[in-house]
């Protein structure tokens, strides 16, 4: 028994994490797959009608299909693009040295901290078109109200005004334990050269930095293309469709019209938008040079 | 390599809204089985039901909705009665929704008793055979369903199933603030024509006032609306074929659209009914159309900043008389997996009994039994105003508010975008032509 174990040991070992794997990824994603190819609509009298790539065909002649993921990309790049501009300018504001600089950090932590479908409550009434303080500033500076959330128009950058503020943090997080990480010599060599601020910092921090940027990106990236909590507590991708993403149509088409095939095989488009970006990201910054 | 496993493992979060279908692969399996009724043999030795039966709990799966309050705490007297214990898990609706389906459809054995809405979620659960049918129970004691208000009654029912019981029946009516109308010398609108009129007299935005507001949200707005649409002569519906492109229709989507773009308050298409009454309770609209089962919402004064200025009137006419629907919003079934479905079914008695409802009628959640209605202690609660629009509506009303189908969502998301053009002041015909389009093809598939 013993010998058993032991010359098997490395089996053993891995053996929790295979199944976990197994169980909680690859079942649902297979599972998600098969059902992908059938048409189903809950029920436990009909079984799963087997239709091919039924699903798929209607997906791609349906236009809020094709809006969601306009929207999905729109809300992803514009929000993780801010987010990005943002943290790194954080970043290297709170890498100086002021006081009260450990309480600035954490009171910007406390976004991030908080539970996304809270934070979205708590900005239903900040975007409250009559009561809510949004309009309030925006009268203070003298602009006339807007109707946030409740306006096609606004609704997208609405939410990814909601989502900066959510996240900027972690951007800045990251980037921020880059920067303290940083070698001290090519500064020094710098300050000898004659290079002034910006130059230090556009030839060495920056390239330096590269690295934890694209980490912290790659991590939002992927983050912002599947928010869901933040939407659906505010919007529930409306008004009319006007904020209905990928995720948010998922759900409309599985849970609210019972079209558990269709759903799947948007599911299973997303997965695939989502495992290409990753990989396509990462071999861009291979390309970059830039190693972890 | 790290990293891919990381995206990898990302990317499959999500399925996570698919992870809770994964044990619906051991229930296919099964295939459909029957709802076997668990009733013993022979009924007769039966006849004293048993208290010293062992304690039994059993799950109740409701909404939060002032029912579920109001019952919560009558339960301890139904556990004195019966012995039988209930456990209350209550969601939003369409968090109820979800979370009952995926747990149907999962084959699951833990819900006893469930709440649903019965023109939302009646035929498909119906006729995904989540329900258990209550006809064996019934034609024991077949007395007990005589006191149902009968279009209630067929509102869970298919065919000859029944498989429900009506908990809540609701009446478009309208909202009004007394004191802004007594100061503008008006009366209530009697007329559509007439609440027009009197909205746009009564809108003052400088003032923080508007003359009207009701729902404005693509799904939520459709059964809010249905009232206009029928008293303008229209429906959604007729044999089969969808009839929103009809001139009647396109007026009573013109004639809302217009009330809430001209007269409403900034923001409405993003208004469900808790928003609608906030604007409303806070003093910042004169007229409001909703279900009256939400009047509490508006009288009470731990909640409406306008608790003892708001009158009631019975839904103004169109141009085809007054028309509001007047439908159950509420009923509750028994699981077709249930293991308790004799406890199930106790449960469901006693708390359709005219003492419950009764009681629960009295604190203003409005039932379904006859007596209860005709009891002067059963509307004692209601203001009088409310009461009379109440049995005004029921003379002309429309038993169902919203297309009468299985696949209500996809109908409701479909005309809810038409309401929405209207309310954006954009072109109704050409949207009603695409609605009509797109409900059509429901119904094809129906």
């Amino acid at each position: 028994m013993t010998h058993w174990i032991e010359k098997n040991i490395k089996w053993i070992y891995t053996m929790p994490a295979v199944l976990f794997v197994a169980v909680m990824m690859v079942f649902p994603v297979g599972y998600t797959l098969w059902l992908s190819f059938h048409e189903w609509d809950m029920s436990n009298i009909t079984p799963p009608l087997w239709v091919a790539l039924e699903n798929y065909k209607v997906l791609f002649q349906d236009e809020l299909f094709l809006d969601s993921i306009w929207l999905t990309f729109y809300f992803t790049v514009a929000a993780v693009f801010i987010e990005t501009v943002l943290g790194i300018l954080l970043a290297l504001i709170m890498n100086q040295h002021f006081i009260g600089k450990g309480l600035v950090k954490t009171l910007f932590l406390l976004p991030m901290v908080a539970t996304p479908v809270a934070v979205g409550l708590v900005w239903i009434l900040i975007y409250e078109p009559n009561i809510g303080i949004a309009n309030t500033f925006l009268q203070a500076l003298g602009i006339p109200p807007q109707e946030w959330l409740a306006s096609p128009d606004l609704v997208m950058p609405s939410l990814i005004l909601i989502d900066v503020w959510e996240w900027t943090p972690m951007i800045a997080l990251i980037v921020l334990a880059g920067l303290v990480s940083l070698p001290k010599d090519p500064y020094e060599a710098a300050i000898v050269d004659g290079a002034n601020k910006f130059q230090t910092f556009r030839h060495i921090t920056l390239p330096l930095l590269k690295p934890t940027i694209y980490s912290a990106v790659l991590l939002r990236l992927i983050d912002a293309l599947k928010t869901f909590d933040i939407i659906y507590a505010t919007t529930q991708g409306g008004p009319g469709t006007s904020s209905q993403t990928l995720n948010i149509y998922g759900y409309v088409l599985g849970f609210q019209y019972f079209k558990i095939g269709q759903a799947s095989a948007l599911l299973m488009i997303f997965f695939a938008i989502v495992l290409g970006l990753s990989v396509l990201f990462i071999l861009l910054r291979k390309k970059a040079g830039v190693s972890m | 390599m790290k990293k891919t496993f990381k995206g990898m493992k990302a990317a499959s979060g999500l399925f996570a809204t698919i992870m809770g279908l994964s044990a619906v692969l051991a229930g296919c399996g099964g295939g459909g089985q029957q709802a076997a009724p668990q009733q013993p043999a022979g009924g007769e030795q039966n006849a004293a039901p048993a208290p010293a039966k062992t304690e039994q709990t059993i799950r109740l799966v409701a909404a939060n909705h002032p029912w579920t309050e109001g019952i919560k705490p009558l339960l301890p007297d139904f556990e004195k009665e019966t012995g039988i214990k209930v456990k209350v898990d209550s969601y939003f609706e369409d968090q109820l929704t979800q979370k009952t389906s995926v747990e149907f459809a999962a084959n699951s054995k833990s819900i006893d008793v469930v709440m649903f809405r019965p023109l939302q979620d009646g035929k498909q659960y119906e006729k995904n055979g989540y329900f258990a049918s209550l006809n064996d129970f019934v034609s024991k004691e077949p007395a007990i369903t005589d006191d149902i208000i009968p279009s209630s009654l067929g509102a869970v029912k298919e065919g000859d199933k029944l498989y429900g019981f009506p908990l809540v029946t609701e009446t478009q009516v309208l909202y009004y603030r007394k004191d802004l109308l007594e100061a503008a010398g008006l009366q209530p609108p009697k007329t559509l024509d007439e609440l027009k009129e009197q909205a746009a007299k009564l809108t003052d935005p400088n003032a923080g006032v508007y003359g009207f507001v009701s729902r404005g949200k693509r799904s939520p707005s459709v059964t809010q609306f249905s009232s206009f649409l029928y008293s303008f002569g229209g429906d959604f519906m007729k044999d089969g074929k969808a009839t929103l492109d009809t001139p009647e229709a396109l007026q009573a989507f013109e004639y809302y659209g217009g009330l809430l773009k001209d007269y409403g308050p900034p923001g409405t298409l993003n208004m469900s009914w808790p928003e609608a009454f906030g604007v409303f309770t806070q003093g910042k609209a004169a007229f409001l159309t909703d279900a009256s089962s939400l009047y509490t919402n508006a009288t009470d004064p731990s909640k409406s900043s306008v608790a003892d200025k708001v009158g009631f009137a019975p839904f103004p006419a169109g141009p085809a008389g007054s028309k509001p629907y007047n439908i159950t919003s509420w009923a509750i079934g028994i699981g077709a997996n249930s293991e308790k479905k004799d406890a199930a079914w106790e449960f469901v008695k006693w708390a359709t009994s005219k003492e419950v409802v009764g009681k629960l009628q009295a604190t203003g959640i409005s039932g379904a039994l006859k007596s209860v209605w005709d009891s002067p202690e059963g509307t004692a609660s209601f203001p009088k105003d409310l009461t009379d629009a109440i049995k005004a509506n029921s003379d002309s009303a429309v038993p169902y508010d919203r297309p009468l189908i299985v696949n209500v969502g996809k109908a409701r998301d479909a005309i809810g975008d038409s309401v929405n053009a209207a309310i954006q002041g954009k072109d109704v015909k050409a949207a009603l032509a695409k609605s009509n389009q797109e409900f059509q093809a429901v119904l094809d598939t129906e």
